[in-house]
């Protein structure tokens, strides 16, 4: 294998663990504290152990979201040592702020999981609070880090040198607040489905049915409304994408040509070497509006742009279609569950409602990773957009192929173990926790 | 400002080693004690660690923010040259880091810890023996900027007897802090003898290790005696690091845990301060007499200066807070109720 190919394909699969790994870790900590929270103001042990649970699922993920993003750290030096040498003290300002978030969730974790009957009851909750707040703040600052690679800023780029350094206006690039709005959004509602979804699933087995539903409904609720709100932050994103890099907007639709009143595609087989894209559905002017909020709006295509500063189409198409069509179907789930909520009670409770959230377990998560390909893979071929070119920046060391195997292996003997720990948690609820009724305990 | 930075970077180094360094060593005096001992230091090891391990590794994240930022020159120079040794390192870090929590987490404990358990102990072991490879390879003048062909570019930047001994002395300076640490947690007369014994047994370790270090120097024509001796800092901090061990020795019979924690950390400090001192500011000796200095080598002025205000800013968060976490796990032992 190509050392160039081994060396992305080892950071996409690093990036691609890792951020699965860091959205549990970071949000369920706010699940956690929901729990918790009702636990103390309703004195109901069911709501005890759901927090108890829930903690040690947030103790592994934590655990494993750290070592993968201190591997992470390293691997950004290992894989790209040129790109850092220039990027590190322009793009670093988060990443300083983020290793203090993440040193406090650390600490804090440390007070919670451990501080149980050790101190004052609210103080305890309190700590599992700057949890969630300091992971979410963790992961601001790393999603700005990555948003100043799409939108560089706070830098003259003079003849090859990079001069007039200003660490503050390049973590306030133009970006990040788009980018960090939708991945926190996007965090919540995989997060959420995906919990609920393994909640919901239990319910239907018939075990230990008033824990599972206390937990679903806590999950649940934080999924579908942070469904219901990631189709506004999409659109901030599409906006601003439109503006910022217009090649990547016109790979993720498929635009090969440019035109005013452009329409949106959905689906379809992009053929590159036609410039055409086949069996897609298109809604007239649909693109324009999204893109510049002008049904008659011009809208970029890839024809303004060299063949060599192009990204690959087919699979940031793709990978587009799948997020918002996942994306969409969650969104209609979590309108069906309002309506259950609000209108008719008996929906929340019935199997079908329980069925469409199992089925819509991995959909978050399906959804956040084509997501990251949209934006890593529509970036192509720039590592710092219209500055560096990924291939420029990887390291001279020959068999990075080497590397890639051997970090391949490891992310999935890692998954594996994981997924055997949650499945273990979850499995042995009911010998672990009692929460058949809803006793109280004073 | 610099100035600042490179204090945050020294000392979060120093305390990488002592904390994370105590944290490995759990790990290595678990694979040392005898089988019938397991258990008891495994169960001690646990409650003494298990609150603050997490933030005891964040100080590698710390350092590693510090270079990239700050020093990126440095930091690409060795994420280039020392590839092998890193990637090395970080299995070591992923494997001990999820296998802690694995063993601990699991809900049903079985045939399973079989498999955790021996990936900690041995992942306790690699991680600091990497640690001390890659630290010995950027001070010894290993690295070739010049170098042609892949083995002595990336292979001979950092295999060498001299890298190996600083390695095993690594490890040793680990197992010789938890060895030290776990004293003070030992609640009753039998557990206390066990880990004194075990105490005294790694202070000749580490002395064993340290005269590998400088023996291999030696054999490899590296400057290490001159360095150390050549000015008067460097000389009282080694001979201040071997008083203060004699006094451990002494003190190990009698019963002042608190005092020989402070003691065994004034060791390791003197230790990083003789072997860092003579070389400041340079931090990465390279092959052909060419160094890379943390002054030269320093981000733009911008950079530096926000780095110091974040690490600094960070500080004022983060130490209260370490601080009482530490202060709290000490002093409310009487329930331990952890899940």
């Amino acid at each position: 294998m190509d050392d160039f190919l081994a060396a992305r394909l080892q950071m996409a699969f690093s990036l691609g663990f890792h951020i699965v790994f860091s959205c549990i870790g970071m949000v369920m900590p706010f699940f956690m504290c929901t729990a918790h929270y009702l636990w103390l103001k309703r004195k109901k042990a069911v709501y005890l152990d759901v927090t108890k649970a829930w903690s040690k699922g947030v103790a592994i993920f934590f655990a494993t979201g750290a070592v993968s993003g201190t591997v992470l750290s390293f691997e950004l030096g290992l894989l790209w040592p040129k790109f850092m040498e220039h990027a590190g003290p322009i793009f670093g300002m988060p990443f300083s702020l983020e290793g203090t978030a993440f040193f406090i969730e650390a600490i804090a974790l440390g007070f919670y999981l451990y501080g149980w009957n050790r101190f004052h009851p609210w103080f305890h909750w309190f700590t599992g609070v700057i949890v969630g707040i300091s992971g979410l703040l963790s992961g601001i600052l790393v999603v700005a880090a990555n948003a100043w690679m799409n939108s560089p800023a706070g830098f003259d780029f003079v003849n090859g040198q990079y001069l007039n350094i200003d660490p503050m206006k390049a973590m306030f690039n133009e970006a990040w607040f788009s980018q960090a709005l939708h991945m926190c959004v996007a965090a919540f509602v995989s997060t959420g489905f995906a919990v609920a979804g393994v909640h919901a699933l239990m319910i239907l087995k018939g075990k230990n049915v008033n824990f599972h539903r206390k937990a679903f409904q806590i999950a649940a609720i934080f999924g579908t409304v942070a469904a219901c709100l990631q189709p506004i932050s999409g659109d901030i994103s599409a906006k601003d994408v439109a503006k910022r890099q217009p090649a990547k907007l016109a790979a993720m639709e498929a635009h090969f040509h440019t035109e005013k009143g452009a329409g949106l595609i959905i689906g379809g087989i992009p053929d590159t070497a036609t410039k055409t894209v086949k069996y897609a559905l298109k809604i007239p002017k649909a693109l324009s509006f999204m893109a510049t909020g002008d049904f008659n709006g011009e809208v970029k295509g890839l024809d303004q742009f060299a063949k060599k500063d192009q990204p690959p189409v087919v699979v940031v198409h793709y990978a587009f279609q799948i997020m918002v069509g996942l994306g969409m179907a969650m969104l209609g789930l979590a309108i069906i569950y309002f309506i259950a909520l609000i209108k008719k009670k008996g929906w929340a409770e019935s199997k079908w409602m329980l069925k469409l959230f199992v089925i819509a377990t991995p959909m978050g998560f399906l959804a956040l990773e084509a997501g990251w390909t949209v934006t890593e893979v529509g970036r192509q071929p720039w590592i710092i957009y219209g500055v560096m070119l990924t291939a420029d920046a990887v390291t001279p060391m020959p068999g990075i192929a080497y590397s890639f195997y051997l970090f391949t292996a490891v992310y999935i003997s890692l998954a594996i173990i994981v997924s055997l720990l949650l499945f273990r948690q979850i499995t042995m609820v009911d010998k672990l926790y009692d929460s058949s009724t809803d006793k109280k305990i004073q | 400002m610099v100035y600042v930075v490179i204090i945050f970077l020294w000392t979060a180094i120093l305390l990488y080693i002592l904390l994370g360094g105590a944290d490995f060593g759990a790990g290595i005096i678990e694979l040392f004690t005898s089988r019938a001992n397991r258990p008891r230091m495994r169960k001690k090891m646990y409650e003494a660690i298990g609150p603050v391990w997490e933030a005891n590794h964040m100080w590698l994240i710390i350092v590693i923010v510090i270079l990239f930022v700050g020093f990126p020159k440095i930091y690409t120079t060795v994420s280039i040259y020392l590839h092998i040794p890193l990637v090395c390192m970080l299995m070591g870090i992923i494997a001990r880091g999820t296998a802690f929590v694995f063993r601990n987490y699991d809900a049903v404990k079985d045939d399973m810890q079989k498999v955790y358990t021996p990936i900690f102990v041995i992942s306790s072991v690699v991680t600091p023996f990497f640690l001390g490879i890659i630290a010995a390879s950027a001070v010894s003048g290993q690295i070739d900027l010049q170098a042609k062909d892949f083995l002595s570019a990336y292979v001979f930047s950092w295999l060498s007897w001299f890298s190996v001994s600083v390695g095993v002395f690594t490890v040793t300076i680990c197992a010789y802090l938890a060895n030290v640490f776990i004293i003070g947690e030992a609640e009753n007369e039998q557990d206390r003898q066990l880990f004194t014994r075990k105490a005294r047994r790694t202070i000749f370790v580490v002395m064993a290790a340290g005269g590998l270090v400088f023996l291999a120097a030696h054999s490899e024509g590296i400057p290490l005696l001159n360095w150390i001796f050549s000015d008067v800092p460097g000389i009282i901090a080694l001979i201040m690091a071997t008083i203060s061990l004699v006094i451990t020795f002494v003190l190990l019979n009698r019963n002042k845990p608190v005092m020989l924690r402070l003691l065994a950390g004034f060791q390791v400090t003197m230790i990083l301060f003789a072997a860092t001192y003579s070389h400041f500011p340079d931090i990465i000796l390279l092959k052909g007499g060419d160094n890379l200095s943390l002054l030269t080598h320093q981000g733009q002025f911008k950079t530096i200066e926000t780095l110091g205000y974040a690490l600094l800013i960070g500080s004022i968060f983060i130490l209260p807070a370490l601080v009482y976490l530490i202060y709290s796990f000490q002093q409310k032992k009487g329930s331990t109720e952890t899940h």
